[in-house]
């Protein structure tokens, strides 16, 4: 039908233009753009520091950068101990994070669910913390676990919880708690507003049947409601992989890797190399291994949310 | 008789449990961001005090320090307002139009390696922005990008790119092929049908990829830090920083700036509400 239509509307104006479409076909006009800005502002900076991650390079000498020394700094890395926590710990870390999150953004959906007056007030007011810019939640946190004038202190304090002010940030165990906490109270509603959506958008019948056959709460809840969120946890889960390295804005301003680098992250030891001690090239290799860590997550998340959409027959694309 | 008294007041103590709940809930997530609006109206000795005060006082000292001179503590509010603005709509604009075309052509067009590029542009937006900044400020330090509007825009229209891409994708695919053909059969081009029949239908994915680019662009940091060095380029992110000494934090001053800075997110974000779980959910799951 549509070749058609095409054979139709072919007046010489048009066909000049065919021809001219012939060689850059429209999807490729299209994508263009898109592609030379993302060549332009993330591929060439990337396979600059590719290079560089070869060299020796110091911001201090340039003339650094034209020295070729191998694999020599990816070598240094994967025998350093200090890389190799900040990296373990990040792996940690976002564990720990992005299963709380999950798992309270799932409470949270399932409660506002059921809530029957003022559902519109509560749902806005869990898109709150989405609006805040990561540095700022950074900033907030360091305030409130201030352990002199912070509310968190102060709080226990006046309610008699605790008679000595807890070092939030200073003591090596607290200040993992308190970014993590950060963490979580940052994304979580990213969680909560896409499962809550899912939860509007569940049909009626399954859950209805469930009742006459007598399932419980839980039993429809594992077998019904569950699987038809999982592509909304999955979405949630993608996006969220997409910038795990916000956490960098959080941890550089709460605790800046500190204590003693208790909560060194290989962001924060990727910056540090790189800006204060001038490394480039180690720096460079460094971003190299979180650059392929976001990207393992992302391709993790996003071959889980395929498969989801595929079992509910949403399509098989990607 | 008496089962059925159990059954109540269980039910009610259920209830109960799920209002609390929420309750506690709801003031975990609005007390951190109160917190910051109650202490930019205080005045610095009561923030400070020790033991706490519990019952503030209301003062605009830290809002008249802010927009006052620099000898009285005061931060280029109004240059910081208006580059991150500038940047942001900036780059928005431009990332949405080139965004909207590669969802459209994911969406509609067939050709090889469709999944791949996919896959590539959303990986590219997954590099970390501190492992880009590094090589990044190198390169607009050679061509001379650094502190300007333009690199930055550059920077957050290639960040926002692939999301854009995504979302619209999601949405161009949900219009039936018939509505466009239909609207040439009655005469209109292939651009003319875009704007006028599928633009319309995929608006709230448009609406929803353009909030969180905004979002992403205004409240950015890691890339902004070290691409802007001046007045003429800092966003209010970077500017947060000129609250803080080496040692001590001018943490009323550093409220009022956070104040500003959330209030254009509020009430943009307030605005598209409706759209921006639409177009995540639609754009996203279904596409």
């Amino acid at each position: 039908m549509a070749k058609h239509l095409r054979v139709f509307r072919h007046t010489p104006e048009h066909r000049k233009k065919g021809t001219m479409r012939r060689r850059l076909p429209e999807w490729f006009v299209l994508l263009l753009p898109a592609f030379i800005i993302m060549a332009a502002v993330v591929l060439i900076p990337l396979v600059f520091s590719l290079y560089s991650s070869f060299t020796p390079y110091k911001l201090t000498r340039p003339s650094t950068l034209w020295r070729w020394i191998g694999t020599s700094n990816y070598e240094k890395i994967l025998t350093d101990v200090k890389f190799w926590s900040a990296f373990g710990r990040t792996i940690l870390f976002l564990t720990i994070a992005l299963n709380l999150e999950l798992l309270f953004g799932l409470l949270i959906a399932l409660m506002v669910n059921k809530v029957t007056l003022g559902q519109r007030t509560i749902r806005t007011i869990l898109m709150f913390p989405m609006m805040f810019s990561p540095i700022l939640v950074g900033f907030q946190f360091k305030f409130i676990f201030n352990d002199n004038i912070g509310l968190a202190n102060n709080a226990l304090q006046a309610l008699g919880i605790s008679d000595a002010a807890l070092p939030w940030l200073v003591d090596g165990k607290l200040a993992m708690f308190s970014i993590i906490f950060a963490e979580v109270w940052m994304s979580t509603s990213v969680f909560a507003v896409l499962i809550l959506a899912g939860l509007f958008a569940i049909p009626r019948d399954p859950l209805e049947a469930a009742k006459v056959d007598g399932c419980t709460a839980w039993q429809t809840f594992r077998h019904i409601t569950l699987p038809f969120l999982m592509p909304f946890i999955f979405i949630a889960l993608t996006i969220r992989s997409l910038d795990v390295a916000r956490a960098y804005d959080i941890v550089q301003i709460m605790t800046g890797g500190g204590p003693a680098g208790r909560t060194e992250l290989i962001w924060t030891l990727m910056s540090r190399t790189g800006y204060v001690d001038a490394r480039m090239g180690l720096a460079n290799a460094m971003g190299y291994v979180s650059i392929l860590l976001s990207i393992a997550f992302t391709i993790y998340f996003f071959k889980k949310l395929s498969a989801a959409r595929s079992e509910l027959g949403f399509g098989d694309k990607i | 008789m008496n089962r059925s008294q159990t059954h109540r007041s269980r039910r009610r103590i259920l209830k109960a449990l799920h209002l609390l709940g929420l309750f506690l809930i709801m003031a975990l997530i609005c007390i951190p961001g109160l917190w910051i609006v109650l202490n930019s109206f205080r005045p610095t000795v009561e923030i400070l005090a020790k033991p706490p005060v519990w019952t503030p006082t209301f003062t605009l000292e830290h809002y008249r320090a802010m927009f006052g001179g620099a000898g009285e503590g005061g931060v280029p509010v109004f240059h910081y307002f208006s580059n991150s603005l500038i940047v942001s709509v900036a780059s928005t604009v431009i990332a949405i139009f080139i965004g909207m075309g590669g969802g459209y052509a994911f969406a509609r067009y067939r050709f090889r390696f469709k999944n791949g590029y996919f896959v590539g542009l959303m990986l590219f937006r997954a590099v970390p922005g501190v492992a880009l900044s590094l090589p990044l400020f190198i390169v607009f330090a050679q061509v001379g990008l650094i502190d300007t509007h333009i690199g930055l825009i550059l920077v957050y229209v290639a960040m926002n790119v692939p999301f854009t891409i995504w979302l619209t994708d999601g949405f161009f695919r949900q219009i039936p092929k018939e509505f466009h053909e239909a609207a040439e059969i009655d005469g209109c081009t292939r651009w003319q049908a875009f704007w006028k029949v599928e633009f319309p239908v995929a608006r709230s994915g448009v609406a929803s990829a353009a909030i969180f680019a905004f979002l992403t662009s205004w409240n950015e940091f890691a890339l902004a830090s070290q691409l802007t060095r001046s007045v003429g380029s800092k966003t209010m992110p970077v500017g947060l920083l000129d609250f803080t000494a080496e040692f001590t934090i001018n943490w009323g001053g550093m409220c009022a700036l956070a104040v500003l800075m959330i209030i254009p997110a509020l009430v943009l974000t307030f605005i598209v509400q409706k759209h921006l779980i639409a177009g995540l959910t639609f754009g996203g799951v279904k596409g």
